[in-house]
């Protein structure tokens, strides 16, 4: 059955996804469709209907049950995978706050569609990035084979750190693309990924609350035991996030090791060794411009590309040592923060604030609702942020928008 | 000497909008046949098209807003109802009609529905249902009947479906109707008097989705699902609603079931203030 043999194979950005969950093993998936998430449910029913994958498939009523159906299994100690775009991650929005809260290791794969209104299908990153702050690691994809690889390493991410993780891919540019996938082994994928261990577990033996209505502060519970109050906890999945970097970049090493594909970085890295412009895009638009950049090169400029693989946690230290001999970088936001500038763009500003970098930085808004953006309008957009570098003005107050106001 | 029999001519044209055209639905679809059959209901109703207000969810039904020459209002999926509820609270001389999909009113809906049943909300629901989630491309959902296949059940749906007309009844629907688009007298005429009709009044209407759930239970063509309708149709008007769930084989009992009187949500609103008004003027 395609899909289940190991080898390369021609597989869609959702196919990837579905397959990356099967060689994960997972044991409980809950989903709702939507565009351009749909295939996703559809091949993992179909594995599990068909007695290829061991697991039990809900086909919920919606994308906050699907969530609440992960929550649950996964605390009684099953494997748990959902996916969805838009809409639905925004319908989801509560309980992405639950899930981090109770520090459940699920798996979503986010497929990257616009938000309404007005409506619209296609793709930009608006969707999980408006979901930044609910506690989910995210990892964003390039190709069709980073979406199967980082499926499998999430798992083992999130049941180290005990934090849910996100893999978002743009949707229809990878979603509905098909590319070469070297697709592993289930051997070797089981000896990378061992089965889940949880962290506390439901269990009618040794009954449990959990998430009582907790204190702003720390209380004495009934055995005498002093217990954290509101705040701690939230102190705990902070802390967690900013020590999961050492996790993420182990576990892609470990990965690299077995698998011959390393993710050793939390960014991807392209020419930049004496590129004095840096061009900073994340998802399969840091592809794109890879083209641009080289574009750049032959017009005789220093230029490379500094892709951004994972979101959150955001690799502060390891974009001021990428972007230390850059003179001008330019951000590229398939997002808006609305009143402020591209989500990207304000986070690799405030990682170089005080590290000494003294780039010119120049933000562009691109891509919105599936509008295409070639690498030839990258490379547009550097040469007009040039004159910027050699006037010196660091810093626009809002970021550009390439459309047709 | 032959006789004729003038024909009126009745064109749909007044209350479409033109201009959107070609639809996006697929040859054989149930949902443009249902349309028609609402826009004849509003012209049989005598009613004013200035104060009729459409609302769609989400899906290939959902699109009917679109194409209508009505105040239309194509919302988020499964938020119908709630949209619905406010533009009958903000102006309640509006005759508020839902027309959306099965997956949208009983799948992420379905708090909705019951709960505006239950406060009798005066709106009439045009529900389609063709058994399955069409525009995400034919994923079962709760109306899915058991054993039929889906592009999620692919083996056979092993969940029990609603039966949609109990449903809307045990919440406390004051109208309630189920009619295929076979039916298409019928139903033009269950969806008159159904706007006319004050409360909360539901109409199941089953239609085909040849591309998917068609395609998947050996219905590829829209007139074979027409044929099923035609085969498994029973008409028992007055049954009772717990006796007509469906079933992948049939029958299929039609017909108008409920049709009882009720005070209205605003009806108990103006109720509520008199009283307090006659209260404070003791
Ligand atoms: C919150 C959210 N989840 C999922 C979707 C994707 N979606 C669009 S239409 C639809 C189902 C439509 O089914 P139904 O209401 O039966 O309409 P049909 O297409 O069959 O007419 C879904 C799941 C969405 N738009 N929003
Ligand atoms: S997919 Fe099905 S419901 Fe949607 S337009 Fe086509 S036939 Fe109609
Ligand atoms: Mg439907």
């Amino acid at each position: 059955m395609l899909g289940s043999k190991a080898g390369t194979q021609i597989l869609d950005g959702n196919h990837a996804a579905a397959v990356g969950a099967k060689l994960s093993r997972v044991q409980v998936i809950a989903a709702y469709p939507i565009t351009p998430q749909s295939p996703v449910t559809e091949k993992l029913s179909e594995y599990v209907e068909g007695g290829n994958l061991k697991a039990e498939y809900v086909a919920v009523e919606s994308e906050h049950s699907a969530l609440a159906v992960c929550s649950s299994a996964s605390l009684v100690g099953a494997r748990t995978f959902t996916a969805s775009s838009s809409h639905g991650l925004a319908y989801m929005h509560e309980m992405l706050h639950w899930v981090a809260g109770t520090r459940l290791p699920v798996i979503l794969a986010c497929v990257n569609r616009a938000i309404g209104a007005p409506w619209n299908v296609l793709n930009d990153q608006q969707d999980s990035i408006s979901q930044r702050d609910t506690g989910w690691i995210q990892i964003y994809a390039r190709t069709n084979q980073e979406i199967l690889d980082s499926v499998i390493q999430a798992y083992k991410i999130a049941e180290t750190v005990y934090v849910p993780v996100m893999v978002c891919y743009d949707g229809y540019i990878l979603s509905h693309t098909e590319m070469p996938v070297d697709v592993p082994s289930p051997r070797d994928v089981d000896s990378f990924l061992p089965p889940y261990k949880p962290h506390t577990i439901l269990d009618p033996a040794n009954p449990r609350n959990y998430n009582l209505v907790t204190l702003a502060n720390p209380r004495v519970n009934a055995e005498g035991v002093l217990c954290h109050g509101y705040m701690e906890i939230r102190y705990l999945l902070q802390e967690a996030l900013q020590n999961a970097g050492e996790t993420i970049a182990s576990v892609g090493r470990e990965f690299g090791g077995l698998f011959g594909r390393s993710y050793a970085s939390m960014l991807w890295e392209y020419s930049l060794d004496d590129a004095e412009i840096v061009i900073v895009a994340m998802g399969s638009l840091a592809m794109e411009a890879i083209v641009a950049a080289d574009t750049l090169r032959d017009e005789g400029h220093r230029v490379g590309v500094l892709g951004l693989r994972v979101f959150r946690p955001f690799p502060k230290s390891d974009v001021v040592t990428a972007l230390k001999k850059a003179r001008l970088v330019v951000v590229f936001d398939k997002n808006i923060s609305y009143g402020s500038e591209g989500a990207t763009c304000s986070e690799i500003k405030s990682a170089l604030y005080g590290s000494g970098a003294n780039a010119v930085i120049r933000n562009f808004v691109v891509g919105l609702g599936g509008r295409d953006i070639k690498a030839r309008e990258l490379a547009g957009a550097v040469n007009k942020s040039l004159p910027a570098l050699k006037e010196g003005v660091l810093n626009d107050e809002y970021p550009e928008w390439i459309c047709h106001i | 000497m032959t006789s004729t029999t003038k024909v009126e001519e009745r064109t749909l044209d007044s209350l479409l909008r033109l201009d959107r055209l070609p639809h996006i639905w697929c040859p054989g679809c149930g949902i443009g046949p249902a349309v028609g059959c609402f826009i004849r209901a509003v012209e049989d109703s005598g009613l004013n098209p200035d104060k009729i207000a459409l609302v769609s969810g989400i899906g290939c039904t959902g699109r009917v807003a679109g194409y209508v020459k009505l105040d239309s209002f194509h919302t988020t999926h499964g938020r119908a109802l709630p949209f619905a509820t406010g533009l009958n609270l903000g102006n309640p001389d509006l005759n508020v009609v839902v027309f959306s999909g099965d997956g949208d009113l009983l799948a992420i809906g379905g708090n909705h529905l019951i709960h505006a049943a239950r406060r009798n909300m005066d709106m009439t629901i045009i529900c389609l249902n063709n058994f399955n989630y069409g525009m995400t491309g034919g994923q079962m959902g709760p109306t899915t009947p058991l054993d039929a296949r889906s592009n999620t059940s692919p083996y056979g749906n092993i969940e029990y479906p609603f039966n949609v007309p109990y449903l809307v009844a045990a919440s406390g629907a004051t109208y309630v109707a189920r009619w295929t688009v076979l039916h298409a007298r019928q139903l033009e005429w269950s969806i008159a008097e159904a706007m006319i009709k004050p409360g909360f009044s539901f109409i199941e209407v089953l239609g085909p989705c040849p591309t998917l759930y068609g395609r998947m239970n050996k219905q590829p063509k829209g007139m074979d699902t027409m044929h099923h309708y035609q085969e498994k149709s029973v008409v028992k008007n007055g049954a009772d609603p717990k006796d007509v769930g469906i079933t992948a084989e049939g029958p299929i009992v039609v017909g108008k079931f409920v049709d009882i009187e009720r005070p209205t949500f605003w009806e108990q609103c103006k109720l509520v203030i008199d009283r307090a008004q006659a209260k404070k003027n003791e």
